[in-house]
């Protein structure tokens, strides 16, 4: 009840701030538009379906491309936590390539798959897979041996031990990174679709610009936290939720 | 030091005595296929050495040329100080680690890897956290391919031989640590194996809930014949389960002697009987654990016992 509290007060003096400021019209109204102005462009964007396209088309973008990261980087992940020799040298490989922005992937995309949704997954692909590759070897490393060396005991092995045993026994230490690996997909899925005009939420962000419409840039804005937050909320909370009842204390994050 | 002499033994006879030929009193399970030949070796070791690097690069070994018989539907309990390398025997043993040289066989023939013949029951947390404890029961069947019906016809009848058929659909940190172990254990028995390799199973339990495992224990090594190799460091807890109880040696492991415990069954910790034997084995050992003492005083720290090979 108090967090609520908290919460109400919070946004409704951010809310209250801003309508006095655009209000003051200080800034001319195509700059720094009203709430309302806002909440219209947002109606304005369902209302001629724009918005829903954008978004089934940014959702479908962001589910395949991060799904493959997924797959992908548990894979990858995995061996590198295996293989002592991966690991000193792919293992660094990995760390000092995560300091590379997704989007410098973009003109090196461009060159290989030509101006497409190709482009835009393979930079989606590149901004997750390396946060869910080190998560999932770093995960397979904090999780007790006891659990591989169970299932090897009661006939496990190959695809069923990784499928049964060391898969859901490494869940809970890499949840956090598959919710890192998330965040980073949905980035660079919009920075790449700002950049290629191609429906999307990215583009639409874009066209708020071309047409001077601040009100509709800021709408999108939302819209592309909204969905963020939404699928972090639900998705990743649930599971960690489940994790935990599962487990008990949840063991990590 | 290699000169130390060889291990003292005593003659091995078959041991008839220790099943029940009253069928009648059994529980639900009984797997005939399971019932003991007397007398045929179930496991063997011959010459089962142990050596590996430690992180500062000195070699260390773990177990020197151990040989053991173990007899069909025998209970073995391993008695040793800690560092004996007791757990790491049941490792090789159940296939988990290679042994550096030596050879281990079960039925004769030599083991390579893991199998679900012989299924080791660790200390703790062996047991799934992401299943229930009805299908951690059921995990081994299904790593088999076992069809679905039977394998819920078996789980059921493993978890009542535990007596927890209630607990089928509970997460297994909601229950207590004797609960757990009976998992465990009822897990181990649903693969059907003919050993069951114990690690120190009872030893995080309270003193009431270990005397009720010990009792079922066995009860169910009785009703089903498996032959079990129960490692312990609590002497009373060797003589009152084992057939036998093998003296280990603080590192290098070597096995340094054999007790036939001929105590008639059921026994309880606090016989008379149990206690004097255990006393005759426990000044055996105590010179083991003071020469692991001491070596634990001089280094200060522990060398690091386990071998670096991953899960």
């Amino acid at each position: 009840m108090k967090r609520a509290a908290r919460y109400i007060i919070f946004y409704a003096a951010l809310l209250g701030l801003w309508t006095l400021l655009a209000e003051l019209k200080i800034w001319p109204p195509y700059l720094f538009p009203t709430p309302w102005g806002v909440a219209e462009a947002l109606w304005a964007g369902f209302a001629d379906h724009t918005y829903w396209i954008a978004i089934r088309v940014s959702m479908e973008r962001v589910l395949i491309g991060y799904g493959i990261s997924v797959v992908l980087g548990m894979i990858l992940g995995l061996g590198v936590a295996s293989n002592k020799f991966l690991e000193d040298t792919m293992g660094g490989l990995l760390v000092s390539l995560q300091s590379l922005p997704s989007i410098c992937w973009w003109p090196l995309a461009l060159l290989w798959f030509g101006l497409n949704q190709n482009a835009i997954l393979f930079v989606v692909i590149m901004g997750s897979l390396l946060s869910v590759t080190l998560a999932m070897e770093d995960g397979r490393k904090q999780m007790p041996k006891i659990f591989g060396q169970a299932g090897r005991n009661l006939g496990a092995k190959g695809f069923k031990l990784f499928w049964y045993v060391l898969l859901p026994a490494s869940l809970p230490f890499i949840v956090s990174g598959l919710k890192q690996g998330w965040a980073f997909a949905w980035r660079s899925l919009i920075t790449a679709e700002m950049l290629y005009l191609s429906l999307g939420l990215g583009q639409v962000l874009m066209m708020g610009r071309d047409l001077n419409d601040m009100s509709a840039v800021i709408a999108v804005m939302f819209l592309i936290v909204a969905i963020g937050y939404v699928v972090d909320g639900i998705v990743f909370k649930g599971m960690e939720r489940h994790l935990q009842n599962k487990w008990g204390l949840a063991p990590a994050t | 030091m290699s000169t130390q002499s060889l291990p003292h033994r005593f003659p091995v006879e078959p041991h008839l005595s220790n099943f029940p030929a009253n069928g009648e009193t059994l529980g639900p399970v009984r797997v005939d296929s399971r019932r003991p030949t007397p007398g045929l070796p179930k496991v063997g070791l011959t010459d089962i050495c142990l050596s590996y690097r430690t992180q500062s690069g000195e070699r260390l070994v773990a177990l020197d040329h151990i040989s053991l018989q173990v007899r069909a539907g025998e209970f073995l309990c391993i008695v040793g100080p800690s560092g004996c390398g007791k757990s790491t025997l049941l490792h090789l043993i159940a296939g988990l680690h290679a042994p550096t040289s030596g050879q281990i066989s079960m039925a004769g023939k030599p083991v390579q890897g893991p199998g679900t013949d012989r299924i080791l029951i660790f200390q703790e947390h062996g047991l799934f956290p992401w299943l229930t404890v009805g299908q951690n029961v059921e995990f081994g069947m299904k790593m088999k391919g076992i069809a679905k019906a039977e394998r819920e016809e078996k789980t059921r009848q493993y978890l009542r031989l535990v007596h927890l058929a209630k607990f089928e659909h509970s997460y297994i940190h909601q229950l207590s640590g004797g609960m757990r172990q009976r998992v465990a254990i009822s897990r181990a028995l649903a693969t059907e194996p003919d050993v069951l390799l114990m690690d120190e199973p009872f030893a995080a339990l309270d003193a009431q809930t270990r005397d009720l495992l010990h009792d079922e224990l066995e009860r169910i090594w009785s009703d089903t014949g498996c032959t079990i190799i129960f490692v312990t460091h609590n002497v009373r807890e060797a003589v009152r389960l084992g057939d036998r109880v093998v003296l280990l040696t603080f590192r290098p492991g070597r096995v340094k002697s054999e007790f036939p415990i001929e105590l008639p069954r059921p026994r309880h910790l606090e016989d008379l009987d149990v206690a004097g034997t255990a006393r005759e084995i426990l000044d055996e050992l105590r010179e083991e654990i003071n020469r692991s003492l001491e070596a634990e005083y001089n280094a200060g720290v522990k060398p690091h016992i386990e071998p670096g090979v991953s899960a």
